[in-house]
């Protein structure tokens, strides 16, 4: 098991994305974040905050879960847990930040994007990810990353957030055969 | 959380608590979907849900019609009239016809009790009850239960009573077969004859109470269901007059104002207003009837996708 961040770099990740939004779209006022469960959504709360900090504003917050969006949903054969989804703002002609822990295939964004969509219009969507792993099997990109991370494909990622896990930490965990 | 593992849904009668549980947190996602201005997810998308309904039935079905076009399931509904059981075509050979066009769910609505049981144990399709006689109707029972968590918060130590016909309904079986594993307690309340002779000589399930006084039985409740009353049970004498029905059991204003402050009124609909009912309860700030509307599409959407994910293999 490999350390790849710290309680420190995380937020100083954070930190640094939090400027980056506001400074890639100059009008805070129609920005907007919204975390993908069950780590983006903890995410985009501390980036909320953290814009609040520096700009004095707060941005509209919403919480997505993508299971029933996932490609995956008839093929895993067993029934999934859905969580709530809470978008209590109109999207229209937002600038909507999707926010997520780890980048990986991009399939989970592929469904969130499509989820976000049922909900409006946005001006754009854009992507901000604490790390990027790598291997994306679809044509994704994020705007915003904490940390780009080479992995093997069958390596594990692992996120920790104090909110739910009671320490800030991001960890690799090696595949015992690499695929 | 254990893993769902339920095939068929044809009653809660033998689910235990974490199963009711699982459904009524799975339908608050879902009610969420149906609030959205796209009312649709792609979650079952390619799957076919036939709506088999050999008795009349507008609400349910439709609610369940709504449910999986929320989740875009292929659908399909057959009635009985118009349909080759008129024919005389039996009602094995009509679901096995339904399970060869590819009904992966077969959601069904039949006037004999039992007849889902006798249809689960000969298809592989997946099974729910949609009401079957007088026995039970188990999505009524959880959406009700749904409704109920979401007025009342956790239902252990509630006391709910049920009001009206409760010997041919199937409604009042499963709410009972619902609420009990929940904590609550049902207390039944209706004339002596449509009341199941049993129950009313004190040999009652657990958690069930039985109080002939409408009044004393709503004395301090936490919320009232009132059944609807059939007509036709009138025409063979168990009942002397709706007018005296109305005046004995109806749920009036001044009844309401018998339970705890605050507490609601359900009714699975449809209505007879002034009978079972009074419009002013029906249509005033206690009343749930039009959210258990809605929230009967949400429960039903929770089941479609729970037994979409369950593996046909037992």
């Amino acid at each position: 098991m490999t350390a790849l961040l710290g309680a420190d770099d995380v937020r100083r990740a954070i930190s640094r994305i939090a400027h980056e939004i506001v400074e890639r779209d100059r009008d805070p006022s129609r920005l907007a974040l919204v975390g993908i469960r069950s780590r983006g959504d903890i995410l985009a709360a501390r980036l909320r905050a953290a814009i609040r900090q520096n700009e004095g504003v707060d941005l509209p917050l919403g919480a997505l879960d993508i299971t029933l969006y996932r490609d995956d949903l008839t093929r895993i054969g067993h029934a999934p847990i859905v969580r709530t989804t809470e978008i209590d703002f109109p999207v229209d002609d937002r600038v909507v930040v999707l926010v997520d822990d780890v980048l990986f295939t991009g399939r989970t964004i592929r469904a969130a994007m499509d989820a976000l969509v049922d909900y409006g219009r946005p001006r754009a969507i854009r992507l901000a990810v604490l790390v990027d792993r790598g291997h994306r099997e679809l044509p994704i990109r994020a705007d915003h990353v904490g940390k780009n991370v080479p992995t093997q494909p069958g390596d594990d990622v692992r996120v920790h957030l104090v909110e739910v896990d009671g320490r800030d930490e991001v960890e690799l965990l090696r595949a015992e055969v690499p695929a | 959380m254990t893993a769902w593992s339920r095939r068929h849904v044809l009653s809660t009668e033998d689910w235990t608590r974490e199963e009711i549980e699982r459904v009524l947190d799975q339908t608050e996602p879902m009610l969420e979907v149906l609030g959205r201005p796209i009312r649709r997810t792609p979650a079952l998308r390619g799957r076919t849900v036939v709506l088999f309904f050999a008795e009349a039935s507008t609400r349910t079905r439709m609610s369940f019609e709504l449910a999986a076009k929320a989740l875009s399931a292929d659908t399909s509904i057959i009635t009985a009239s118009g349909s080759s059981i008129e024919k005389g075509e039996t009602l094995l050979d009509t679901v096995r016809t339904l399970q060869a066009l590819g009904a992966e769910i077969l959601v069904m609505r039949s006037a004999a009790s039992g007849a889902p049981y006798f249809v689960a144990e000969r298809v592989t399709s997946a099974v729910i009850n949609a009401g079957d006689g007088w026995h039970a109707h188990p999505t009524q029972g959880l959406l009700d239960a749904f409704t109920l968590r979401r007025a009342l918060g956790d239902l252990a130590g509630k006391r709910i009573v049920i009001v009206g016909d409760v010997l041919h309904s199937r409604v009042a079986r499963s709410d009972i077969h619902t609420l009990v594993p929940l904590g609550a307690t049902v207390t039944l309340s209706g004339p002596p004859t449509l009341i199941p002779a049993a129950w009313r000589c004190g040999q009652l399930p657990p958690g069930v109470s039985h109080e002939e006084e409408v009044d004393r039985a709503l004395d301090a409740a936490d919320a009232v269901i009132a059944l609807r009353l059939q007509r036709e049970r009138q025409e063979s004498g168990l009942l002397p007059s709706l007018r005296e029905y109305a005046l004995e059991w109806g749920i009036t204003e001044e009844r309401v104002a018998r339970m705890r402050p605050g507490a609601p009124v359900l009714h699975p609909g449809p209505m007879n207003e002034g009978v079972e009912i009074d419009a002013a309860v029906a249509h005033g700030s206690r009343s749930l009837i039009e959210q258990q509307v809605t929230n009967g599409v949400a429960v039903r959407m929770a089941l479609l996708l729970l037994l979409a994910g369950t593996p046909v293999a037992a």
